[in-house]
């Protein structure tokens, strides 16, 4: 049964909904803004006879989930954009092993130590893969305490299900505030689909080894690449989510993920009663960026609005969806600062006139 | 009538070990630590329940020779993959086998807090004073005036500071409760350093904490010697640096004489 209804902030919410999924090794080294997160499970793991571990650092953390992951439990960890950079030779290794896991990145200000106000800096790495060499991990991006719950879940399925690492892209502000949400109900352990490819002794069977190393004069690392590849493009097919309002009939199209979708979401209900019909297109998959949904939505609208809590990452694949099919505009703003709907409903005017005077236009 | 021999095996290959030929150079000590660790494994029936984590560097293959479970770390973090692997198999026997770059630069963090955490889990650590793999740089555990392509005219304090002893900086930690050092340099010290693997096992058995074995270990090929000029090295030089022996005990175990 789903739970009641309760008031909790996203933090929290992350670590309940991980528990529910049945995640019981949870290991992370604490950065701000996410601290609620590894605090709650600490307390959390031990109800449920879990593990919880507060790593020696990031690096360490991301290999203790390779390593419960590949003994076939359900693994997670936690940071924010300093610690997730840490952690990307970890993550680049699992998914050569094909290991799934999943990684909360509450993501705050940025370059270097930054601050630890919201920010959405870190969508490069997250959706260009982070690591070193040719892999990809589906990033997916909640507008809401719900959303955090609903995709916990999914990020552990999807992890399972391809056998690949999969990201949670929050912020810090999504971290903190307080929702109403209802948990899905508790995963029976014993109901999940059983690993075949973990280790846990070779009794009774040939010994087996998991490993990202291809030193074969015979192209072996070729083939496991193109193998990840076929991997990739299956996840690209199936696994695109997106949401859309207001759309049919919008004059423009505001596009934003995240905490920055909640404040367009705002700003477009107070140009309503100006009369300006403007929609939202929401990706949730940040990667498989929800491409062809985007490219169709671009026939019928004049006007594409991007916006983001950074100077100008997702506007990219806005770009490659687009293309010349309708005028794209850009207004981001640096982590640290939360923009107010009315500055995001000013661009919004200011894209529709194409003055220039919030943001800027695009040449594609 | 035909007389009927009983045959008694005394020598033979470990079930631990797979029938694949190593990469190891001749006289490497890699070879001789992989028999060593799979003979114990198999006196003490642990194959079917173990999982190997072995280092990025010369042994960064060991699951082709290894015959039980095993999983590639990152250089350096096989504790820590280890850690991971034991929380969700507290039952299984859970062995790391690393290098001194992976153990004792890289690795130090993870190997510092795996031990001081008192994982149980058995650790077994090759110094060959150099790193192997990547062509003979200088490691942190290089001997002082020992020659390394990073260290042209042999190492000195001033310009690269002093070897690590690890071993004995681990063996204070609570969370220690076996450590020792052994070499493989002669047969006296081969037998010497399997009774202490099969120590190190036994304390993850008896489930009292982390464990670790430290074996001097040849490498003729970067150090630039014939592999008995190597195994005297160990033996007469090495030793200088790194004293043999028991560096820590709480186990309290009686060793049979
Ligand atoms: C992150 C990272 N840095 C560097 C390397 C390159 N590398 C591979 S093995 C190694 C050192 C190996 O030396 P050691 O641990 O002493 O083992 P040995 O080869 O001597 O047995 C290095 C630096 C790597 N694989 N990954
Ligand atoms: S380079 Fe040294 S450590 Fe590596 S296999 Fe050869 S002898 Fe052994």
């Amino acid at each position: 049964m789903p739970s009641e209804k309760m008031l909790m902030n996203g933090s929290h919410t992350v670590g309940e909904a991980a528990v529910r999924a049945g995640c019981r090794y949870y290991f992370g080294y604490p950065i701000t803004p996410q601290n609620e997160l590894p605090e709650y499970l600490s307390a959390r793991m031990q109800d449920v006879g879990g593990t919880f571990i507060q790593g020696e650092s990031e690096i360490a953390s991301i290999n203790m989930v390779l390593g419960a992951s590949v003994a076939g439990g359900r693994a997670m960890t936690s940071s924010s954009s300093p610690g997730i950079s840490l952690k990307q030779e970890g993550i680049s290794y699992m998914a050569g092993m094909e290991l799934p896991g999943v990684i909360i990145n509450m993501m705050r200000g940025g370059p270097g130590l930054g601050n630890i106000a919201p920010s959405a800096a870190d969508y490069f790495q997250a959706t260009r893969g982070g690591g070193h060499g040719d892999y990809r991990t589906p990033v997916l991006a909640p507008a809401g305490c719900q959303e955090l719950a609903d995709l916990t879940f999914l990020a552990f399925d999807l992890a399972d299900k391809y056998r690949n690492p999969v990201m949670l892209l929050g912020d810090g502000l999504m971290g903190q505030v307080m929702e109403p949400v209802v948990f899905p109900d508790f995963i029976d352990l014993k109901d999940l689909p059983r690993k075949e490819w973990a280790l846990h002794g070779c009794e009774g069977r040939e010994a087996r080894a998991v490993y990202s190393m291809f030193l074969g004069q015979q192209g072996e690392l070729y083939y496991h690449n193109l193998h990840l590849q076929e991997k990739y493009d299956r996840i690209t097919a199936e696994e695109q989510r997106w949401e859309t309002k207001r759309t049919d009939d919008a004059e423009i199209v505001v596009v934003a993920y995240g905490t920055a979708a909640r404040i367009a979401d705002t700003a477009i209900e107070e140009l309503e009663a100006e009369g300006i019909r403007a929609g939202l297109f929401r990706p949730i998959t940040l990667w498989p960026f929800p491409l062809p949904a985007l490219r169709k939505l671009s026939q019928h609208v004049a006007k594409i609005a991007v916006f983001e809590l950074s100077l100008g990452q997702m506007v990219e694949d806005v770009v490659l969806s687009v293309g010349e099919r309708a005028e794209i505009y850009f207004h981001g703003l640096p982590g640290g600062i939360i923009p107010t709907p009315a500055q995001v409903a000013a661009f919004i005017r200011s894209a529709l006139k194409g003055d220039g005077t919030v943001g800027r236009r695009i040449d594609v | 009538m035909s007389e009927q021999v009983e045959y008694i095996k005394v020598f033979g290959r470990p079930e631990s070990l797979k029938e694949t030929p190593t990469h190891y150079c001749p006289g490497c000590g890699h070879s001789v630590a992989h028999r060593l660790v799979a003979e114990c494994l198999d006196e003490l029936g642990l194959r079917g329940k173990t999982i190997g984590v072995p280092p990025v560097g010369c042994a960064v293959l060991a699951y082709n020779y290894f015959n039980f479970d095993m999983v590639e770390a990152p250089h350096g973090r096989a504790l820590a993959v280890a850690t991971g692997i034991k929380r969700v198999h507290p039952d299984k026997f859970v062995l790391t086998y690393q290098g001194d770059g992976d153990l004792a630069a890289i690795g130090t963090t993870e190997t510092i807090h795996a031990a001081n955490r008192g994982e149980r889990i058995s650790t077994i650590f090759i110094n060959n004073a150099i790193y192997g793999m990547t062509g003979g740089q200088m490691a942190p555990t290089t001997v002082l005036g020992q020659n390394a392509t990073t260290a042209p005219g042999g190492r000195d304090p001033r310009l690269h500071g002093r070897p690590i002893d690890i071993s004995r900086m681990l063996a204070v930690s609570d969370g220690v409760v076996y450590a020792e050092r052994c070499a493989i340099s002669s047969f006296k010290e081969i037998r010497k350093a399997k009774k202490a693997i099969k120590k190190a096992f036994r304390c993850q058995l008896d489930d009292l904490g982390f464990s670790l074995v430290e074996l001097l270990s040849p490498c003729p090929t970067n150090w630039k010697m014939t592999p008995k000029a190597a195994w005297d090295w160990v033996a007469k030089e090495m030793v200088k640096t790194y004293p043999l022996g028991v560096i820590k005990d709480l186990t309290g175990y009686e060793d049979k004489k």
